[in-house]
């Protein structure tokens, strides 16, 4: 076991899957020489120079749109997009192409393609550099969707992103990138797709994913109830059979993430436990969750992101429905 | 020369059927060559008329025409190699047939049987991306991958005027001027982007934009089956030597609707047909195959025999094609296994047999 932040967990990873395999490549804005604004690709055009790791021009459509080419080309090409905020230019390719081709071709073209996203707030940034767009791709079939709660799971997950046959979309907590966890540099088992139960419970079910982990793991520490918290990690394919069998138990879920409420992940969790759990449930599945608002300026910001208060007010909603 | 209606352009043929020099561009073909080409635009233009006609009936739900544009599609897919790569327009029928698509497999498309139809990799040649311009990066990806793997590929990418609207066509123009990417950016200007005229939108000649991002841009008369074909072949041959990227326009026009859904008459006039038809592409080299004794009636007369037992195959093959199973929409969506897809596909054929039963019973 190593002590590593995310973002050297991050670094490492992607070092081995270019050490792994030659059609491995990276683009991207400023990841080259600089190593991204993020420092999470540092010194890996450095060794493994600039035809695999390319310093893209300042155009988002033309990297995810190149990527497709690349992949269509037998790469498995890994690109980054900047900041969540700066992805919806490339929006139309990812949707309408990364999505898409594999079936369009009928199985002729994979898209082995991971897409990497710095996402959500909490850093003080000033707007389109604090979003959580995951719904849209979550929302999009024939995308995957992952987000790594801690290095551990970063190191694990970039690897198997990249080794995966379709498209991931692949959300980095960016406030997250600074915290050290143990990292088990041998180990790149274990089924990214699948919930993971990080802490267990008696009362009360917490479903979060990303930066709200964190968070949601510190509520359960300083809450005065028992309370299971599972990281959903898969956004999709959403793996939900760990909250069943939780719920089952608890009788209560409170699903939370910065993103919007409307629409978002937690409004399908809800959908989904509410179906297979109607008989188990002892309130409605409640949302701890960013507002429908567009993300406010910094000095707001606390106001905006839910935090160990509102998920333990949600627990206590809950309980006390 | 100098045209008053393409301005600077390269010309090989003109509409009258004379052959002309250019300064910069030559092309020598054999005379089995010349009638190759006359042959693939003659069927391809029975495949288009076919297809228009299986629409009307109900058998195609939409058909985007080439008619018009052949000398362009076949003239520029003919200068390529087999090992070349190709992405075409959803309108490129001409570049399709010649790089080996059977004409069902692109009709299968445009009847509702699926969103793709052939074997890109067979072919080498890329399905038709609907999404405008969306492909010009695409080729610009591959290219990339072309570069790295140290090939002597060119890749040929097609798009309309009205895709260079498009910030993805710009984008692909930067990508490969930085990169110095092996690719052949091919610009039919047909003049109409559905209802918009290149003439009235466009304010300076889209081969100039070249110049902007770094690399040649050259515009050629795109009914000239010889000089769209004489300029491919160069710039195909700079993208595979290391030479980098070539911009062509090949001036063109779209003689048909913008899809069977579009009503020309509602923005252009007929007199502007009848300017362009006699500049049809066809009937130009027809009149020099005719005029240099390189083929004769009976050769014509084969010819269109020959378009005839095309149009019988596609008629009839198009009517026999059925539709898959439903469940089959849930195939190939993902590569890997994915339960939540497979449990709504379980659902679904639940869902459906039920009724059999009920008919059954």
């Amino acid at each position: 076991m190593t002590q590593l932040t995310m973002a050297k967990a991050l670094n490492t990873g992607l070092r081995r899957a270019m050490e792994a395999d030659q059609k491995v490549m990276l683009m991207g804005e400023d990841i080259g020489r600089l190593g991204g604004v993020f420092r999470i690709t540092d010194g890996l055009q450095k060794d493994f120079g600039e035809h695999r790791v390319v310093d893209s021009p300042l155009a988002e459509s033309a990297i995810v749109g190149a990527a497709v080419g690349l992949a269509m080309r037998g790469y498995r090409p890994v690109v980054e997009i900047q900041f969540d905020g700066f992805v919806y230019p490339a929006f139309d390719q990812i949707v309408s192409q990364v999505a898409k081709t594999f079936r369009r071709s009928e199985g002729l073209l994979r898209m082995p393609i991971v897409i990497r996203i710095p996402y959500g707030g909490g850093i003080g940034a000033v707007e389109h550099h604090s979003e959580s767009p995951e719904a849209y791709f979550a929302h999009t079939a024939g995308l995957r969707v992952l987000t790594p709660s801690d290095p551990g799971a970063a190191y694990r997950t970039i690897q198997q992103a990249i080794a995966c046959d379709d498209p991931v979309v692949y959300l980095e907590p960016k406030r997250r990138y600074w915290d050290k966890g143990e990292v088990d540099l041998s180990d790149v088992s274990g089924d990214p797709w699948r919930s993971r139960v990080l802490r267990p419970g008696t009362d009360v079910t917490i479903a979060c994913y990303g930066p709200m982990v964190r968070c949601c793991l510190d509520a359960a520490e300083a809450a005065d109830v028992s309370l299971e918290v599972i990281d959903l990690q898969s956004l999709s394919p959403l793996d939900l059979a760990p909250v069943i069998a939780s719920v089952e138990r608890t009788g209560h879920l409170v699903v939370v993430h910065e993103a919007a409420r409307t629409g978002g992940v937690g409004a399908e969790v809800a959908a989904q436990i509410t179906e297979s759990c109607f008989y188990s449930l002892e309130a409605p599945v409640l949302r701890a969750t960013g507002y429908d608002v567009p993300y406010p300026g910094s000095r707001l910001e606390e106001h905006y992101l839910p935090d160990l208060d509102r998920v333990l007010d949600a627990v206590d909603r809950s309980l006390a429905w | 020369m100098v045209d008053a209606m393409l301005g600077r352009a390269v010309q090989l043929l003109t509409p009258e059927g004379e052959r002309v020099d250019d300064p910069d561009y030559d092309i020598s073909l054999s005379d089995q060559e010349l009638r190759g080409l006359y042959r693939d635009m003659v069927l391809v233009r029975r495949l288009d008329a076919e297809a228009t006609a299986l629409q009307r009936q109900g058998e195609l739900g939409l058909w985007a025409s080439s008619l018009g544009q052949e000398a362009a599609q076949v003239g520029s897919a003919r200068a390529l190699r087999t090992g070349d790569y190709a992405f075409p327009t959803y309108r490129d029928h001409g570049v399709t047939w010649v790089r080996g698509v059977p004409p069902l497999e692109v009709l299968a498309m445009f009847r509702g049987i699926t969103n793709g139809g052939w074997d890109p990799i067979a072919r080498r040649c890329s399905l038709y991306t609907i999404v405008i311009g969306n492909q010009v990066l695409h080729a610009a990806g591959y290219a990339m991958g072309v570069q790295l793997d140290g090939a002597e590929e060119a890749v040929a990418v097609y798009f309309g005027d009205g895709a260079t609207d498009e910030g993805d066509v710009s984008e692909a123009f930067v990508l490969g001027s930085n990169l110095h990417l092996p690719l052949v950016y091919f610009c039919e200007n047909n003049q109409w982007a559905i209802s918009s005229a290149r003439d009235r939108f466009g304010r300076a000649p889209l081969y100039k934009r070249a110049e902007g991002f770094g690399f040649p841009g050259v515009r050629v008369d795109g009914n000239d089956v010889l000089a769209v074909m004489a300029v491919t072949r160069a710039a195909a041959e700079r993208a595979r030597s290391g030479g980098g990227p070539t911009f062509i326009e090949a001036y063109t026009y779209r003689m048909g609707a913008h899809t069977t859904s579009d009503d020309p008459t509602r923005y252009r006039h007929a007199e502007e047909l009848e300017v362009w038809r006699l500049r049809d592409p066809i009937e130009r080299l027809k009149v020099l195959l005719a005029r240099q004794g390189m083929a004769d009636r009976s050769y014509f007369n084969q010819i269109d025999a020959e378009a005839d037992e095309l149009a019988v195959i596609v008629r009839d093959g198009v009517r026999a094609m059925q539709a898959p199973p439903p469940e089959s929409m849930f195939e190939h969506v993902y590569a890997e296994r994915n339960p939540v897809l497979d449990r709504q596909r379980d659902a679904m054929v639940a869902y459906e047999r039920s009724f059999a039963d009920e008919v059954t019973a």
